[in-house]
Parts: C-alpha cells; sequence; structure tokens
C-alpha cells in the first residue's frame, strides 16, 4: 500500500519532539570558534566619518573587529539586478542608509564579550536627512540615498497587453483604488545564524547556514567574496526554525562573517538576536497600488490598469526587485482580463532592504486586486460574489494564457468556487449576517480569491530589463530540481535533493514519493536533505522558495525513483521470466504482475547489482544511484512583448468570511473563515493542511497586527516582540479548509504549491469582510482597533466646559 | 549573603532532568546559554530573549519559567526540567505523541517550550477546555502551524491522561 | 542580546538585603521576578553593577488576610496570589485582574511587588492597587514606613521608594460587603499590557473608578451612582483629564474613546456584581 497522498505521521517528528533537533545555534563548532556582534547603524542615513576600535580591540578576550575597509579590501558590492551603480557592501563603508545597517563586527571568545566590546567602539557620524515614505522618496527635496544613482526612482517600466487604452475608453464603468499594502515581516522563530570559516591556504570559505536559497545567490555570495565559485563553499544545516522566505536575507551577513572570519583567523559565529531581526533582516516590500477597472455593466472586467510604487528599502538587495515581477505574468489573477496596463516604479527609501517574506509580491498585489473587486460589486451594486466569478477563467479555457503571459496550467475555477460556496455554507453565513445587522452590530462578509504560482522561472526578474537590455545579456528561463535516489548493498534506500527544508516536512515527503515509486514503506527510505554546494547536484534554483518543493523537487524524486524502479525491473524480470513493464513493486516484494505468489525481496535484487555485476542483464550499468533533473519546460523567457509565464504552476484559491467589529473598541472577530484549495495532487493531506493554517495565522497577523513602523525622520518603532505583534492562539481561529484537487499535467506528480496562497487571500478576504461591515471604501492594513475605532467612532464628545 | 563577583566563573550545580549537573557561569549568563552551550541541553531554544516567544520555556523546581529571563546562578541547587526529559528509554511520553499524531509542529522551534509549559500545566489543569489551552498558549508563539494542532494534541493527550486516571 | 557584566549578590534575609542596598545605592538592582528586569538586562537598557536576588528571599512569600485587607510579601509571585483560595471572595477585583497579567509562564516568576515597585501606568496591578486604596509597605535599614498607593506611585515607572528602600509588602483592602468590583481591559493580544484598563467599585452610595493606560499612572475618580448622561459626561469628563497621548498602538483619541466605552461598561458590570 502505497502511502503517497495519505496523512502519514512525519518522520521529522521524533527527533524534533525529543529536543535532538540539530539547528544552527546547536551544531558543533571547531575550538577556538570566535563568537560575533555586530555594531548597527542608529541612523537612518549618515555619513561615517570614523570608526575607533582601539578600546574595544584592548578588551580582554577580542579577536577582532571588522569594518567597512576590511569589505573593501577584500570584497565587492553586491551585484544588483537592475543596471544602477548602486554600492550595496556587506558592511557599511563611508555611509549608512538605514537604521540597523551593519557598520562594523567584533569577534571575541564568547557572545557576552562580543556585545561589551561593540560598547567601546567608537563611530562618528554626521546624520543627514532620511526618507521612509515611498511617494516622498520621489519628491524634488528628498535626500538621494545613492549619489552615483543620483535618484531614489531606481526602475521605471510600462507595460500594454492587448488594448488597455480602447478597453477603457469602451468600459461602461471605471472603478478605482488606491492601497498602501505595510511592511511586514515572517519572522520565524528562530533568528538568522550561520558559523563562518576561511582557509587561508587555499583561499576558500566554508559556511555553515541555514540560508534557504535560491542558490541564485551562490554566485552573487562568490563573487562579493572574490573567489570562484567552488572556493565558496555552502553548506546547510539539518534543521532550521522556520523560514517563510526570511532566511534568504542571511546571505549578505554570510559574505560578512566569511570576512570576520578571515580577519580573525579562526571560524566566526553568528547568531543574529530579535532585536536585530526585527529591526534589519529583512522585510516584505512596502507598495502603493493604484488600481483601476474598465467595468461592463454586468461586472465583467476588460481591462486593468495598475500603477505600482514599490519600496524595497536602502539597497536593491538581490533578488529585489523580484517581488514586483513575481506575479507579473499572472497580475490578472484568476481572472479572464484580456487588456492590461502596467506601471513599476522602483524606489529606494531608508528602511531595512527587503528580500523573500511568504506569498513573495502575492499579499500586495492581491490587496490591490480584491478590494477592487469588492468595490467594483459595491460600485455597481453587485453581489461580490457574482462579480468573481464572472470574471473567473472559465474550465474549458484551462491551460489559458493570462494577458502578461502567465499560462494558467489547470483547474476548473468556477466549480471550485461553487464548491467552496456550498460545502463552506455561504448561505447560512449571509443569514448570521443579516441576523447580526438586524441587532445593530456590524457585521461583514469578505470574498477573495487567487491563484498562488508555485516554482518560479529564474528568468521572470528579468521583464524588469527591456527586450533589448535582456538580448544584450543572454536569455534566463527554467527552474531545474534535482534529486537523487540510491539504493545501498542491503537494499536500503537514500534520497538526497536540492529542497533546503525550513520546517515543512520535505523528509516525510519525499519517503514517501520514493516508496511509492519502489514498493516501499517510508520508514524503509531515509531522506537526507542537509545540502553542500561542493557535493550535490544543484542549480541556481535550487532551494526552499516559491513553493517548488511539492511541484519540482518531489517531481524530480520520483522521477528519479522510477528510474532506480526501471533498472531493477530489469534486473528482476530475467529472474521472474517477465517482461520489465510488467515487474510490480509492493511492500518489499518484486514480482510479474498476475503472478504475486512468485516473488523476490527487493533487498536481494538491489544487492545483486553491488555484490555481482556481472549476472546483471546486458546494458545494465552496475549501479543503483540516479540523479534526475527536471525543469519545467513551459519556463521560457520574457518574450519580446514582454510576457512572461512566471510560474510552472497556479493553484486557485477561493476565502470567504465573515466578521464582526466591536463598536466600543474597534477590534474585528472573525466570525467564520472559510478557505477552498485546488493545489492540484496533494501528496500528505495533513502537511497540506498544515501550510495552509500556517499561511492562514501569517496572514491573521498582516491583517490586523504586524507592521515593521517607521517614523517620519527613519527611526525604526517594532523593535522587540512587544511593538511587532504576532498573533498567539487566542488571536488565530482555526478556518474550515476545503479541497478539490485536479492534478496538474505542469509537474511531474501533478502536484502544485500550497504554503503562500493563504498569504496572498486571507488579509484582503478579511479586509473586504471589515469594509462591508463598516461600509467604507478604503481601507489599509494592518487593520488595528485604534484605525477601526477612528473610522466608526463618529464625531468625540467635546471635552466638558471648565 | 552569596556574593558572586561579576568576572569570574562560578560553580552551577543543579538536577536536570533528575541527574546532577553542573557547570560554570559568569553571574550574568542566562539559564537558557547554561543549559544549552554549558551543559549541551541543546533542545531548549532561544527565539528573543525577552520572554515574549516562550521558546526558551523549561520547569524550574516544577514550575513553567522562562529559561531566557533567569539567570544560571539562579538556578543553582534547583531542579530544572528541560525538553530533554519528556521521553524515556527513546520513547515519546504521551503528549509528544499526540504531537506527533496532529502535526502540532513543523520547523520545530517553538515546540521544546510549548511541550515543557503544557507538561507543567495540565499537571494542575486535567481538564481544560479550548479556551483554556488557547490562554496557555498565549505565553509562546509558533510561526508554523496556526496552532490548531497544537491545542488539538494538548486536549487529546489531557483527556487520555483522565480516562487513565479513571474517573 | 546580553547583560553587561554585574555582581550578583543573594541575601539570606531582609536585613542583608537591607544592608546591600544600603551599601550599593544607586549601583544596585534588587532582581524579583526578573520579568521586566531582565528583558532591560539583556537588551542592555540598565546596567547595574550589583544585583541583589530577592526571588528565593526565605519567609516572605506569604500572603497574610489581615480582616480589612491581604498583605503579600515581596516574593509572592503572581501565580500564587492567582492561586490563593480565596483570592475571588476576598478580593475579586485583583482575580478578575491577575489572568490578564502576561502568562502563565511570566506570572509564574513576576512578583506581586515587582509590578507594583516597576509602576508600570500601563500594568494591572498598580491600577487594581490604587481604586482599592491599598498601602504599600516600604523598608530600609532606617526603618519602616507605610505609604498609600496614591503616594507611592508618582508617575511614569516612578515611585516614592527611595534608592536604599525596598517595598516590603503590598496590601490589598479587601472586599466590602454589598460592595461589587469588576476588571476589564482592552489589550492587542491575550496578555499584552492594555491600551486602557479600567477598575471599578460599586457601593450603595458610590461608585469609584480606575483607569490605567492613559495617563502616567492610574486614576482614581470617585463619583455618586451616576448613570445615563450624567455618567456619560463624567466619564467624558474624565476621559479628557487624562492627558492622552498617540503611540504606535493607538492614537489619544482613541485612548479616551476606550474610557468612555469600556468606563460604562465597568460601571455596569461593577453595579450587576454587588450582592
Ligand atoms: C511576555 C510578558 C508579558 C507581560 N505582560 C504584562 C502585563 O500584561 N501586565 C503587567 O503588568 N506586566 C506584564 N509583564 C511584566 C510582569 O510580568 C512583571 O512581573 C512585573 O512588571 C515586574 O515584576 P517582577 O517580579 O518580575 O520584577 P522584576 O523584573 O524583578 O523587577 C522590576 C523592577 O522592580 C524593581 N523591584 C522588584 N521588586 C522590588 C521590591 N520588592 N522593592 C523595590 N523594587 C523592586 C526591580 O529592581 C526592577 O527595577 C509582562 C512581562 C512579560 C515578560
Ligand atoms: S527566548 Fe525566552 S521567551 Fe523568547
Ligand atoms: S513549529 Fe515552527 S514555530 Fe512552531
Amino acid at each position: 500500500m502505497s502511502t503517497l497522498g495519505t496523512a502519514i505521521e512525519r518522520v521529522e517528528d521524533a527527533a524534533l519532539l525529543m529536543g535532538r533537533g540539530r539547528y544552527i545555534d546547536d551544531m558543533p563548532v571547531a575550538p577556538g570558534t570566535g563568537h560575533a556582534a555586530i555594531l548597527r547603524s542608529p541612523h537612518p542615513h549618515a555619513r561615517l566619518l570614523s570608526i575607533d576600535t582601539e578600546a574595544a580591540l584592548a578588551l580582554p578576550g577580542v579577536h577582532a573587529v571588522v569594518t567597512g575597509e576590511d569589505a573593501r579590501a577584500w570584497s565587492t558590492p553586491f551585484i544588483v539586478s537592475v543596471r544602477q551603480p548602486m554600492e550595496h557592501w556587506c558592511i557599511a563603508i563611508d555611509r549608512v542608509r538605514y537604521a540597523g545597517e551593519p557598520v562594523a563586527i567584533v569577534v571575541a571568545e564568547d557572545r557576552y564579550r562580543a556585545e561589551d566590546a561593540l560598547a567601546l567602539i567608537d563611530v562618528r557620524y554626521e546624520p543627514l536627512d532620511a526618507v521612509v515614505d515611498p511617494e516622498a522618496t520621489l519628491g524634488a527635496d528628498a535626500p538621494v540615498l545613492h549619489e552615483k544613482v543620483g535618484s531614489n526612482l531606481v526602475s521605471e517600466r510600462s507595460f500594454r497587453y492587448g488594448e488597455p487604452e480602447a478597453a477603457f475608453e469602451a468600459a461602461a464603468h471605471t472603478v478605482t483604488t488606491t492601497v498602501r499594502y505595510p511592511r511586514n515581516s515572517c519572522t520565524p522563530i528562530e533568528c538568522l545564524g550561520l558559523i563562518a570559516a576561511y582557509d587561508p591556504g587555499e583561499d576558500a570559505y566554508d559556511v555553515l547556514s541555514h540560508f534557504q536559497g535560491p542558490l541564485t545567490l551562490h554566485p552573487v555570495m562568490a563573487r562579493a567574496l572574490k573567489v570562484p565559485g567552488p572556493r565558496f563553499r555552502l553548506r546547510s544545516v539539518p534543521d532550521s526554525g522556520g523560514s517563510f522566505g526570511i532566511k534568504q536575507a542571511v546571505f549578505p551577513l554570510i559574505v560578512a562573517m566569511a570576512l570576520a572570519a578571515r580577519k580573525a583567523a579562526r571560524p566566526v559565529k553568528w547568531i543574529e538576536d530579535r532585536l536585530e531581526h526585527l529591526l534589519a533582516a529583512t522585510s516584505a516590500t512596502n507598495r502603493m497600488t493604484r488600481i483601476e477597472a474598465a467595468v461592463e455593466a454586468d461586472g465583467r472586467i476588460a481591462s486593468l490598469r495598475l500603477d505600482q510604487l514599490e519600496d524595497c528599502g536602502a539597497y536593491l538587495r538581490a533578488p529585489e526587485p523580484a517581488t514586483l515581477y513575481r506575479n507579473h505574468g499572472n497580475l490578472t489573477g484568476p481572472y479572464c482580463i484580456p487588456h492590461l496596463a502596467v506601471n513599476n516604479r522602483v524606489v529606494v527609501t531608508n528602511k531595512t532592504p527587503t528580500g523573500l517574506n511568504r506569498g513573495f509580491g502575492g499579499p500586495q498585489l492581491y490587496y490591490a486586486l480584491e478590494r477592487l473587486m469588492q468595490r467594483v460589486a459595491v460600485t455597481l451594486g453587485l453581489d461580490p460574489l457574482d462579480v468573481i466569478k464572472r470574471n473567473l477563467v472559465p474550465a474549458d479555457a484551462m491551460p489559458y494564457r493570462a494577458a502578461a503571459g502567465a499560462v494558467l496550467d489547470a483547474g476548473d475555477f468556477p466549480a471550485t468556487l461553487d464548491h467552496g460556496a456550498r460545502e463552506g455554507a455561504l448561505d447560512a453565513l449571509r443569514v448570521r449576517r443579516d441576523a447580526a445587522r438586524a441587532e445593530g452590530r456590524l457585521y461583514g462578509i469578505g470574498f477573495a480569491a487567487a491563484v498562488e504560482s508555485s516554482v518560479s522561472n529564474m528568468g521572470y526578474i528579468t521583464t524588469v530589463l527591456s527586450a533589448e537590455e535582456r538580448r544584450k545579456a543572454g536569455p534566463k528561463d527554467g527552474a531545474v530540481s534535482h534529486a537523487t535516489v540510491a539504493v545501498d548493498p542491503l537494499g536500503a534506500v537514500t534520497v538526497t535533493a536540492d529542497s533546503i527544508p525550513q520546517g515543512q516536512g520535505h523528509r516525510t515527503v519525499l519517503a514517501q514519493v520514493v516508496g511509492d515509486a519502489l514498493g516501499l514503506a517510508p520508514a524503509q527510505v531515509t531522506v537526507a536533505l542537509e545540502h553542500d554546494t561542493q557535493r550535490d547536484p544543484w542549480s541556481i534554483a535550487a532551494g526552499n522558495y516559491s513553493s517548488r518543493f511539492s511541484g519540482a523537487v518531489a517531481g524530480a524524486a520520483h522521477l528519479a525513483a522510477v528510474r532506480v524502479r526501471e533498472r531493477l525491473a530489469r534486473i528482476a524480470s530475467q529472474q521472474l521470466n517477465a517482461r520489465p513493464e510488467d515487474v510490480r513493486f509492493e511492500q518489499g516484494r518484486i514480482f510479474a504482475a498476475g503472478n504475486p505468489g512468485n516473488d523476490l525481496d527487493f533487498r536481494r535484487v538491489a544487492s545483486l547489482v553491488h555484490w555481482s555485476p556481472g549476472s546483471l542483464p546486458d546494458g545494465v550499468p552496475p549501479a543503483l544511484r540516479e540523479t534526475a533533473r527536471w525543469t519545467p519546460p513551459q519556463l521560457t523567457p520574457p518574450d519580446d512583448d514582454d510576457r512572461i509565464n512566471n510560474s510552472a504552476a497556479y493553484s486557485f484559491i477561493f476565502d470567504f468570511c465573515g466578521v464582526e467589529v466591536d463598536r466600543a473598541t474597534g477590534a474585528v472577530a472573525i466570525d467564520r473563515y472559510v478557505t477552498t484549495h485546488d493545489t492540484g495532487r496533494r501528496l500528505n493531506p495533513a502537511l497540506v493542511d498544515g501550510q495552509i493554517r500556517g499561511a492562514f495565522a501569517h496572514a491573521v497577523g498582516a491583517a490586523f497586527y504586524e507592521e515593521l513602523a517607521y517614523s517620519e525622520d527613519g527611526s525604526f518603532l517594532s523593535g522587540t516582540l512587544a511593538d511587532y505583534l504576532v498573533p498567539t492562539a487566542c488571536e488565530v481561529p482555526d478556518p474550515q479548509i476545503l479541497h478539490r484537487d485536479i492534478p496538474t499535467p505542469a509537474t511531474p506528480l501533478g502536484a502544485k504549491g500550497v504554503g503562500e496562497g493563504n498569504c496572498m487571500t486571507t488579509p484582503v478576504c478579511l479586509a473586504n469582510a471589515a469594509a462591508d461591515a463598516l461600509g467604507v471604501e478604503s481601507l489599509d492594513l494592518p487593520l488595528t482597533p485604534a484605525r477601526i475605532g477612528d473610522l466608526i467612532h463618529g464625531p468625540e464628545s467635546t471635552p466638558p466646559r471648565p | 549573603m552569596k556574593r558572586l563577583d561579576r568576572e569570574s566563573r562560578h560553580r552551577v550545580a543543579l538536577t536536570l532532568n533528575g541527574r546532577e549537573a553542573n557547570g560554570w557561569a559568569e553571574p550574568r549568563m542566562l539559564l537558557s546559554d547554561f543549559l544549552r552551550h554549558e551543559l549541551g541541553a541543546t533542545g531548549t531554544h532561544v527565539g528573543c530573549e525577552h520572554g515574549v516567544c516562550g521558546a526558551c520555556t523549561v520547569r524550574l523546581d516544577g514550575a513553567p519559567v522562562r529559561a531566557c529571563l533567569t539567570l544560571a546562578v539562579q538556578a543553582d541547587g534547583r531542579r530544572v526540567d528541560t525538553v530533554e526529559g519528556l521521553a524515556s528509554n527513546g520513547e515519546l511520553n504521551d503528549l509528544q505523541k499526540a504531537f506527533r499524531r496532529h502535526h502540532a509542529l513543523q520547523c520545530g522551534f517553538c515546540t521544546a517550550g510549548i511541550l515543557m509549559s503544557l507538561d507543567a500545566w495540565l499537571e494542575s489543569n486535567p481538564a481544560p477546555d479550548e479556551g483554556e489551552v488557547r490562554a496557555l498558549l498565549s505565553g509562546h508563539l509558533c510561526r508554523c502551524t496556526g496552532y490548531t494542532g497544537i491545542v488539538a494534541a494538548a486536549l487529546d493527550a489531557a483527556e487520555a491522561r483522565r480516562r487513565e486516571d479513571g474517573p | 542580546m546580553k547583560p553587561a557584566l554585574f555582581d550578583y549578590l543573594r541575601p539570606d534575609d531582609e536585613e542583608e538585603v537591607l544592608e546591600a542596598l544600603a551599601e550599593a545605592g544607586d549601583d544596585a538592582r534588587l532582581l524579583a521576578g526578573g520579568q521586566t528586569l531582565m528583558p532591560m538586562l539583556n537588551m542592555r537598557l540598565v546596567e547595574p553593577a550589583v544585583l541583589i536576588d530577592i526571588s528565593r528571599l526565605p519567609g516572605r512569600a506569604e500572603i497574610e488576610d489581615n480582616g480589612n485587607f491581604i498583605e503579600v510579601g515581596e516574593t509572592v509571585t503572581q501565580a500564587s496570589l492567582e492561586s490563593w483560595p480565596t483570592l475571588a471572595e476576598r478580593t475579586p477585583l485583583l482575580a478578575q485582574a491577575l489572568p490578564l497579567l502576561g502568562h502563565v509562564q511570566t506570572r509564574s516568576r513576576g512578583t506581586v511587588c515587582g509590578s507594583i515597585a516597576f509602576a508600570d501606568p500601563s500594568a494591572e496591578l498598580p491600577l487594581c492597587l490604587a481604586t482599592l486604596g491599598g498601602e504599600v509597605v516600604l523598608r530600609s535599614r532606617s526603618g519602616t514606613r507605610t505609604l498609600p498607593a496614591a503616594e507611592f506611585q508618582t508617575g511614569m515607572l516612578s515611585t516614592a521608594c527611595r534608592e536604599d528602600e525596598m517595598v516590603a509588602a503590598v496590601r490589598f483592602p479587601t472586599a466590602e460587603p454589598g460592595a461589587g468590583y469588576a476588571f476589564t481591559e482592552f489589550a492587542r493580544r491575550h496578555g499584552d499590557f492594555a491600551v486602557v484598563a479600567i477598575a471599578a467599585i460599586a457601593r450603595a452610595n458610590g461608585i469609584r473608578i480606575g483607569v490605567g493606560g492613559v495617563a502616567e499612572q492610574p486614576v482614581v475618580r470617585d463619583w455618586p451612582l451616576l448613570a445615563g448622561s450624567a455618567l456619560d459626561d463624567a466619564l467624558n469628563a474624565l476621559a479628557w483629564s487624562l492627558d492622552a497621548a498617540d503611540d504606535v498602538h493607538a492614537s489619544a483619541r482613541y485612548r479616551r474613546e476606550l474610557v468612555r466605552r469600556l468606563g460604562k461598561q465597568t460601571v455596569a458590570a461593577a453595579l450587576e456584581a454587588r450582592l
């Protein structure tokens, strides 16, 4: 019995539950390893006049102090993906551009001493004006962050698909809304960390970390360190305390600490603390979007116009501005909207640089798109569900090429929506809302629909370049995944792959996938996913991001396992007197179809390959180790008209919810939440639901609690977990999860991504419900009680007369 | 009066999961660091060092406390229980098994603290309802699971214990 | 996020604490439950030269019912007060407030006296103490003095406790026959400090209301038995009198609004709770 598709328990859990996880701060270190602490800029923007490290170096136990001078000597600035002379060094040189930017690193015998030494470093700054607002940064009087760039606008591109002008001209209505998506971050409970070493004999760096990929950043780091790739060995730890994209942001610190190890002439360990994490690790982009729809009288949308202003913080840190382009091909969401006009501007401000964060661009996009859908319904006096339904891509149009190039691979969106509305008892919810309203309560229903892109095209980011620039740079496309399946002399199976998991249970799923192909129980398959760039096969697409696991990595593992099976089948067929294609693998036995009584032990057949290559059938190589590579052929580079299929597969999500607003406090309570998913084939339903719940919890945080806030002068206001509010078990209700799976032909196992979708749909679904409850037009996140209170409390009672 | 000089390391002896353990600590060393880096009990995790996330929660003389808000020298002579002490002879205890069954963990980083909180709390609250479990869990942050599995596992383990103990 | 260096003292009795305090003065900090002080040490917001650990001072973990008040010694944790068997009957206000103070895992070590001594404007216990009209027992080598709550807390995070003094006990008046007690707060999440907290006592002939989270310290008012628009007016006047300020979590205006609205709910609940 194959377990693929069933909710088996995770192979990861026993060790983790016993406290035997191996996270970065648990890993053994070489004797004499130094511990690093970082001196960070207290100013959002300042000239660095001088750094005096003498007193710090004199403190007993301090091994080294590293500054921008060392970075200048041994490294180069990080490469940026737009052609701009922007210099981003791993440690500030001459200037700091955000509060928290690294200015110096102390290496000492322990972290306590390293922090003692930080206080002894004397830095002189000349503070400069700071700008944190993406509109203000474009103003003529705004301080320019990068003098060589000359402007805070670092990229602008316009796109036109179909005939948007004509569609707007012909439309019965035009509906517009403007939204400002705030900065937030998925803040894993484990902060960043790494152990770096330098070998002067070979001029080579070796770093152990929970860096999650993408390995497009490996050449970025190697280049910054001025060594060829093989001399920058990057290894991953067995366990990581969550990432959600965030651990991509360890990469600039990897470079900085590699330099520190070189200067201190010993390995260096750095574990980020929570204050550093909130202040300076990373953030989702804050984005301002003006979105406009050309609408027919029945609610059908003929065209969209988007004006997106993306704020990437102080530096365009690779892979930015990917947040803005990740969904470029599917800007029209799950809808059939043939005409589209887009203007994209990317700006820098004096805030922490941005990066990967669960949903990556989706939350920003769908906050605008789905608020617009709600506004269309209200403006035209239609039912919001009808507006969504009328615009969904119909099942018979699949695969559907969206205006900007995404190829929606499979699915029946309208049927999935109907399934969700029915099984989720939408009618009953409407009755509930009406009853609440009849009592004078503030109750609203919200909807949201989305496609969740998975397995990113390595070429999508080049959509930021013009076709001409792309031609010069050479094509970029594809998304190669690797997996290896090996069988040892005793018939035990090992799987390795390029997924760099961050807690999602990849080992369990790969054991299921490979066990399924070889007729073995998952327990008979050992999965080892610590990745080593020097020894494991990998491509730039390797890593844990863009929900590539179930589509790409599990797919490659399946292909590798099938190859092993085919080889074993040929060997067994000889002994079973059967044709190879008739050989079956079940419960550790190998037999011919129709004759299960005459079976062979899997282990025996496998051992033959090792012990007796001479007795193998002709043409069967004496090895049982297969590495499969897979890349989705449909991931081609952007075409000359800027059409890009940014992802291999697109899941579909339909959410609705009921919320009630407390008149006294403005607090929004989730009364009911239903989320319906078509994620293709579910490889382990419990893990799928776990991903949905996790994303939902992040989304509840984004909707109501979380913001990395700055004051106007650039100082950071969310510096502790008492300021940056992460929802607890009391704030996160249990959503009802529904599925309607339609396996996709776009990936080897028919699976698609699932971990990010609710970060895209849930914030806006909740906001739509709040807007419905309150009857307001514009609503920005987070929906804090104070913000809602100010909307509902009406004019304030005047102060009493003295 | 006990006086410990700031610059020296002092001997700290405690009972860790039922066994004597000892190491050296400056007065300022946090119990979380002492357990992890001095005694090698890395099952207790650190997520914030200001008392909010709950990852470092251990039992000190039975009570659930934040190891990051406790000095190692304060634990001298006391009983400390950590996640490493829950399983016996490699077999998970009932609560741990319930966590595995209910998929109450993903990355596992928050898990040790939550297990230790529940381990202590279920002793004095054998028949909790969901609201009470959630209130207890408000002292912990989990970024992976959305809490559903954790709540279910806690209720499940409590009920199983009640059944076992009889009416 | 690691503390700076300090000497650690663990006195064996109160006498030694007072001695150590007198000796170190300004450079010393008392370490009680550590739920506030330890984060401050870890963040290096404070760098005392000497830490005097009173968390396990022998004999000071008692809760005594003296008839008119309960006296809570300096090492009594919030958890042990919460589970004191007659709490709900003797001090119903505390029974309502304590579960809102942080979490099970912080109440297990955080002390009642430490919270009073720290005097956070949003903290529950100082509000309860002020509204109940309790007292604080202060002790130093030069003697013991007892201050009414209103004289003890002098502002935001500031009290009348001198450098050489410690809070030795706190006295919470016990329930008056026939009176009703109610405590409500609005916090962003379960267990957070209050954005606004209201304590109310309803007696046969009047209402007492206390507000936390808005002004620099708890503010207490005594009113006759107001109702309807008279109560609204009184709450409005109270709200405006608190000099509310804007911060990350809420605007001043929002806080005033909560004082009016939660104030009304809390007064109603207190009236309801009268026997
Ligand atoms: C996650 C979290 C949530 C929290 N939520 C809340 C909340 O909602 N409401 C709330 O009110 N509190 C909250 N707190 C703080 C509360 O837990 C503390 O217990 C309390 O504020 C201080 O008590 P303590 O015994 O821990 O004092 P400590 O932290 O040990 O000391 C605090 C200060 O008081 C001084 N001090 C202590 N005892 C005495 C004494 N006897 N005499 C003189 N000075 C003394 C110390 O020197 C120090 O300056 C929270 C804390 C955490 C970590
Ligand atoms: S590490 Fe102790 S509570 Fe977060
Ligand atoms: S399981 Fe990852 S934080 Fe809880």
